[in-house]
């Protein structure tokens, strides 16, 4: 059997996280990971929905050392846990704070026994083929799609992520923005903690001035690990940030003049990672310096019909993109927009399709498709519409019943409901004339 | 931190409060029709994280003080319009 440890840390001693009281050994860690193990339900399957980053980590940690899969949804909606729950009837939830499990069994985040830290003797190793973590994704067909990741690949992920941030060489404390859960703030925090030897702060600050709090309760140098979201109301904020060292921003493009705008609020390189829940990492670049995306370490693109396929280093298996890629000579590629059928709001993925099919799902629904207009500016947040046939449904009804299946975020602003939905012969609703309904019923009429 | 704000003072913050968080977010509804005891997050006004975040940034602005959280799913001081005009009558510096 392969094995792969836990951590690439060197010695027991450095520093593997920072909480509100200090700093976390990678010892204490351990200590921690191992007496939380012992007492870790039986199911294979484990929903850690855990907020503190730190907590999360550990019961991932604990997890691994009993062979468990981690399950990390795109949401956390109640229909998708019912159909988790359906999938994999062994599942149990791992929460450490309020949270609505509904019925699946839930294990509440234990305070931690005493455990003498002093007696951890070495690194855990894990078995490399074990399935560390079950992604998903929401496809196309209404049912979230599971992407597996074997642990020798997420290390792989880990390290030539912090290979080509130079955390290797130097590492940084990590303050991040995105949940652990989801994969750019799995990778990027809780991996790059793993074996990119670099201490994340255990809490996920939101508003701006929590951001800066953050950064001023972790040594320099730092990296903040954020989105385009988060960035942009870092700036419009205005207050005097910390020294960062390093910024990454990932879950949609940056403009030129928001990367501009963060670099030269924060003086510091601004680097933008590329990648999909299916595929993982794929790619970087400096914004400011060159739009072009430079692939990770071990990973090749192939094109083929008007599909580009990732493949090689720590990717599973072959794995078609969702964005439309024009690779240049020298291998390096741009990015010329997204498939279609993609939503991305705020850093949220979905698919039109996986949208139309929830909201058709709903008792009383006869029609519907949700429309995404496009944003006004590069940086600037669209908001889905839709567009519904339902006699005798209001839209409060409507809205209460998306909300049990979808992201607060994709919920549509406004939903219009109308007697019919202008289908073309073939019963299909190609986008101009969803446009042109839009305009009629949305922007014409007195926003 | 300023001294707890008067009931008083915070029902006199209501409309202003209620006239901002529709400006400010584009809302299809008046004012008056916030109900100041309905949550604004999820169920009753519906708002959600970029709403907050874009609200967070009006108020800051308006009245002088930066909006804390250690956690994005623990924005309690947005449960109703009554906790958001509490918040802002304690900690406003403008």
């Amino acid at each position: 059997m392969n094995l792969v440890p836990l951590l690439g840390h060197a010695s027991l001693d450095d520093v593997f996280a920072w909480r509100a009281d200090g700093p976390v050994r990678v010892r204490d860690f351990i200590a921690d990971a191992e007496a939380l193990a012992a007492l870790l339900p039986a199911g294979r399957h484990q929903l850690n929905v855990c907020h503190d980053r730190y907590r999360f980590a550990v019961g991932f940690a604990a997890g691994l050392l009993r062979g468990k899969t981690s399950l990390q949804p795109a949401s956390q909606s109640a229909e998708t846990l019912r159909q988790i729950a359906a999938e994999c009837p062994d599942v149990y939830c791992l929460s450490d704070g309020e949270f609505d499990s509904l019925d699946l069994p839930r294990f509440v985040f234990p305070a931690m026994p005493a455990v003498d830290a002093a007696k951890v003797a070495k690194i855990p190793a894990i078995p490399a083929e074990l399935i560390a973590a079950r992604l998903f994704t929401s496809g196309s067909t209404g049912r979230p799609v599971a992407h597996d990741k074997t642990w020798g690949k997420l290390v792989r992920n880990g390290r030539v992520e912090a290979e080509r941030l130079g955390l290797l060489r130097q590492p940084h404390s990590i303050v991040g923005t995105v949940p652990a859960q989801h994969s750019y703030g799995f990778e990027s925090t809780v991996l790059l903690a793993l074996h990119g030897h670099s201490p994340f702060w255990s809490g996920k600050p939101f508003y701006p001035q929590d951001i800066v709090a953050a950064l001023q309760a972790v040594p320099a140098p730092r990296l903040l690990v954020t989105t385009p979201f988060h960035l942009s109301a870092l700036l419009a904020a205005g207050l005097e940030i910390p020294a960062v060292d390093l910024l990454l921003s990932a879950t949609a493009p940056l403009s030129k003049q928001l990367a501009c705008a963060a670099e030269a609020a924060c003086q510091a390189p601004l680097h933008e990672i590329y990648g999909s829940t299916e595929s993982g990492q794929l790619a970087s670049r400096r914004t400011t310096a060159d739009l072009a995306w430079e692939l990770l370490p071990g990973v090749a693109l192939e094109q083929a019909d008007e599909t580009t396929f990732a493949s090689g280093g720590h990717v599973e298996g072959r794995v078609p993109l969702s964005d439309l890629i024009e690779i240049r000579a020298d291998g390096r590629f741009l990015l010329h927009g997204r498939n279609a059928d993609m939503v991305n709001i705020a850093g949220k993925r979905t698919s039109l399709a996986y949208l139309n099919h929830q909201i058709a799902a709903i008792a009383g629904v006869v029609d519907a498709a949700f429309f995404l207009p496009d944003a006004e500016t590069a940086d600037g947040i669209a908001r889905l519409c839709a567009f519904v046939v339902a006699p005798g449904l209001s839209r409060r009804q409507l809205v209460a019943d998306l909300r049990q299946r979808l992201d607060p975020v994709f919920l549509p602003r406004p939903l219009v409901l109308l007697d019919a939905l202008p289908r073309n012969s073939t019963g299909k609703l190609p986008r101009e004339r969803l446009q042109a309904l839009y305009a009629e019923q949305v922007h014409d009429g007195g926003r | 931190m300023s001294a707890q704000a008067t009931p008083e003072a915070i029902a006199a913050l209501l409309p202003e409060i209620a006239e901002l968080v529709v400006s400010a977010l584009n809302l299809e509804i008046g004012a008056g029709d916030i109900d100041p005891e309905a949550p604004l997050f999820g169920e009753g006004l519906g708002l959600d994280s970029i709403d907050i975040l874009e609200l967070a940034l009006v108020i800051s602005k308006r009245y002088g003080f930066q909006l804390r959280s250690d956690n994005e799913d623990n924005v309690r001081i947005f449960s109703s319009l009554r906790a958001l005009a509490a918040h802002i009558a304690t900690h406003r510096t403008k």
